[in-house]
């Protein structure tokens, strides 16, 4: 199968989880977005890893798992606590830093 | 050369007393007097210590230096902080301390009524130690640490009733003057230390020869300049009238009998840079006989007695500069009128400060009259001074004023005759307005105010004012008995060959005491029988309107220099709004603006930040594949 495929799903992988990024309000799909441009990410590198027959790449995407689990732990934490104090896990509630 | 461990008493006993004055606070009212008192006396007595110690030694042994430590060290460039006691020197210094103790003496009593007397004796104790190091430092760098001393000194005690916001000018207006001259003293330091490598004495004298014919120019110039601006000396003589706003005593010690002939001593001291300057030495003589003849007619005009005591101290000093810029023939004789007109002068200003006193502070001599009645004491001590300043015989004018004209007179062609014309001229203004001064103080009808109740002043006050009347009684004839003062300072100049005499001394001596009586005459003829108006007259010449203005002085400096500064300034001041700070401002304006229109941007909502970098990144991948494509 060609190699071009796989660059063409992470395209549309991290287009979605772009586009959910900047347009759902939920905290939690947000940072399922996130989750899903990382692993789009990962597939990239992944892919040029084959490319090129080389282990860099697939070196650096387990760099990236680890780099988004680490989130994930602080970030939902996060999210937590915002809902436990406000009751709502909308990102457009917690706008107060423009003051 | 000698070394001594005691030089250093001489300064610092007076500056502990203006420490311990100024630091002790009211606490010292009651005593702090007699401390300043004490403290400079003692100092005149180190002094007398030093000269017997210096009589009993050889001439070439006779200078005495003390390292005090190494103050400036840069490379091969080093200066001590030493002092260096010398013939000339202890000239000085037993003038300072003992006249400065007689003045402190006098103050004592002169300003008993004063609550600020303390602070008063602090400010003279400073000045004695400044004055001290001016003569006593071993380089001109270190004479010029004493020269800001005795300004700063000279500033503190004209403004010393700065309440009085004509008299807080006056010390600033002096004070501003006399920057000017510091101004040439740092320069003729600089010149110094760029050609010659040093700023010692000792070390220029030993460089004089092998140094270039201009740059000694420059530096006599320059030291010209600095002389200029301390002595009251044309051009930057406008000073010295209105540092008569000072307290008495100190225009007595101050600006008659030390500080202001600093610039007679820096010329005398610097005579190897003047002898081999000739340039220089001859601007010397031209401001000196300027300025003789400038404070003569200034004085001529003057109602306040101190005024026209401080523009006679102008035309004196005029006197010893034009005297020390006659060469080795002249510098003693400039130290020697500069000895005798620190006791006749100081004696008539403390005069001055005595009639004063038992006149409610009346300074008008117009409102003076007949007071020989009342005050014997002053009458006969400022009479001795008189006859002192005017050169009648045997007084100490006679010696010094005379062998000054007669040097100016063998000094050579058509300078010799112009100079000595010059100075017989000042010989004879001098004597009308001293004249004018005596009638109109002390004889005639009284003109006083109704509240004035004339009197002798205290033992205090007349004590030291006798002293100096026996000093200008007899110091002329002292000190050129046998030529001792020439002699005495003799190894310190070049010897000088023997001068064309044109004039014989009696010949010199007739013509000057022949002038003298023409303008004593004229003076009684004008005032003696003539009743004189309690309110200066206006239907004056011109002339007299002139002189009374200072010579247009004021005018002159105010036309001149300060209104060209101020526009100059207000120039800067307007191109430092609009295009200096306009900048700054500018600045800062944008910052503002540019932060308003960003702040637009931080709503505060994740989701517009992370669409704007989104857009960001998209962005930045376009242009580098637009760059790299």
């Amino acid at each position: 199968m060609d190699a071009a495929n796989y660059l063409y799903l992470s395209v549309l992988l991290f287009t979605i989880g772009a586009v959910g990024v900047v347009v759902r309000r939920n905290a939690i799909v947000v940072f399922m977005c996130i989750e899903l441009m990382l692993n789009a990410a990962n597939l990239a590198f992944v892919t040029f890893s084959r490319i090129n027959g080389d282990l860099n790449g697939q070196v650096v995407a387990f760099f990236t798992m680890v780099v988004a689990a680490c989130e994930v732990v602080v970030g939902l934490a996060i999210i937590v606590t915002i809902y436990r104090s406000r009751r709502s896990a909308s990102v457009d509630d917690a706008s107060l830093l423009k003051r | 050369m000698t070394t001594s461990n005691s030089l250093v008493y001489l300064i610092a006993l007076p500056l502990l007393g203006a420490a311990i004055l100024l630091l002790a606070g009211r606490r010292a009212d009651k005593w702090g007097h007699i401390l300043g008192t004490v403290m400079s006396g003692s100092s005149f007595a180190v002094g007398l210590y030093q000269l017997s110690q210096m009589l009993g030694r050889s001439n070439e042994a006779r200078p005495v230096t003390q390292k005090l430590f190494e103050w400036i060290s840069v490379g091969s460039f080093k200066v001590d902080a030493a002092l260096l006691l010398d013939q000339l020197s202890i000239c000085f210094v037993l003038l300072i301390t003992g006249v400065g103790t007689l003045i402190h003496v006098y103050s004592i009593s002169y300003m008993s009524h004063d609550h600020d007397r303390r602070r008063f004796f602090a400010y003279l104790n400073l000045f004695i130690a400044a004055m001290l190091l001016l003569v006593l430092g071993n380089s001109y760098l270190n004479l010029y640490v004493g020269w800001e001393g005795v300004g700063l000194a000279s500033y503190l005690l004209i403004g010393f009733w700065n309440q009085k916001p004509a008299y807080a000018t006056a010390s600033k207006k002096a004070f501003v003057m006399n920057r000017i001259g510091d101004m040439g003293l740092s320069f003729a330091i600089m010149i110094a230390f760029a050609t010659v490598g040093t700023v010692s004495f000792e070390g220029i004298k030993e460089h004089v020869h092998h140094t270039s014919t201009g740059a000694l120019t420059a530096i006599g110039i320059m030291l010209l300049v600095a002389a200029t601006g301390k002595s009251a000396q044309f051009p930057l003589q406008a000073w010295l009238g209105d540092a008569m706003a000072g307290p008495t005593p100190v225009s007595a010690l101050i600006h008659a009998a030390t500080m202001v002939t600093a610039g007679v001593y820096l010329i005398t001291r610097s005579n190897f840079i003047f002898d081999a300057a000739p340039t220089a030495q001859l601007l010397v003589v031209i401001i000196g006989a300027i300025t003789l003849l400038f404070g003569a007619l200034i004085g001529t005009a003057k109602d306040d007695i101190k005024k026209a005591l401080a523009a006679s101290t102008m035309s004196q000093i005029g006197y010893m500069i034009l005297g020390a810029g006659l060469g080795p023939v002249g510098y003693a004789f400039a130290i020697m009128h500069l000895l005798t007109h620190g006791f006749f002068k100081a004696g008539m200003f403390l005069g001055a400060g005595s009639v004063m006193h038992g006149m409610n502070d009346e300074v008008n001599m117009r409102k003076y009259g007949a007071l020989r009645k009342f005050m014997p004491i002053t009458f006969a001590t400022f009479g001795l001074g008189y006859l002192a300043i005017l050169g009648v015989p045997p007084f100490a004018g006679f010696y010094s004023k005379d062998m000054i004209i007669e040097t100016a007179f063998n000094s050579g062609g058509t300078k010799g005759i112009i100079l000595g014309s010059v100075t017989l001229l000042g010989a004879g203004i001098t004597a009308f307005y001293m004249t004018r001064v005596m009638i109109l103080t002390f004889t005639g009808k009284s003109r006083w105010d109704e509240e004035a109740h004339p009197h002798e002043s205290p033992l205090l006050m007349w004590l030291p004012m006798a002293v100096l009347a026996i000093g200008s009684v007899s110091s002329g004839f002292l000190l050129s008995r046998g030529d001792a003062l020439v002699n005495w300072l003799a190894p310190l100049f070049q010897e000088h060959g023997e001068h064309s005499e044109l004039l014989k001394p009696i010949v010199v001596s007739g013509l000057a005491l022949a002038m003298v009586a023409i303008g004593v005459a004229i003076a009684f003829l004008k005032y003696s029988r003539q009743e004189v108006a309690s309110v200066a007259p206006e239907d004056v010449s011109v002339f007299t309107k002139i002189a009374r203005q200072d010579l247009m002085q004021d005018r002159f400096n105010e036309a001149v220099f300060m209104r060209p500064g101020q526009q100059l300034t207000q120039v800067l001041v307007k191109t430092d709004e609009a295009v200096i700070d306009g900048a700054v401002r500018g600045v800062g304006h944008m910052a503002m603006g540019s932060g308003s229109l960003l702040r637009g941007v931080q709503s505060g909502f994740v989701r517009s930040y992370a669409a704007l970098i989104l857009v960001g990144a998209v962005l930045l991948i376009a242009a580098i594949w637009v760059v790299t494509n």
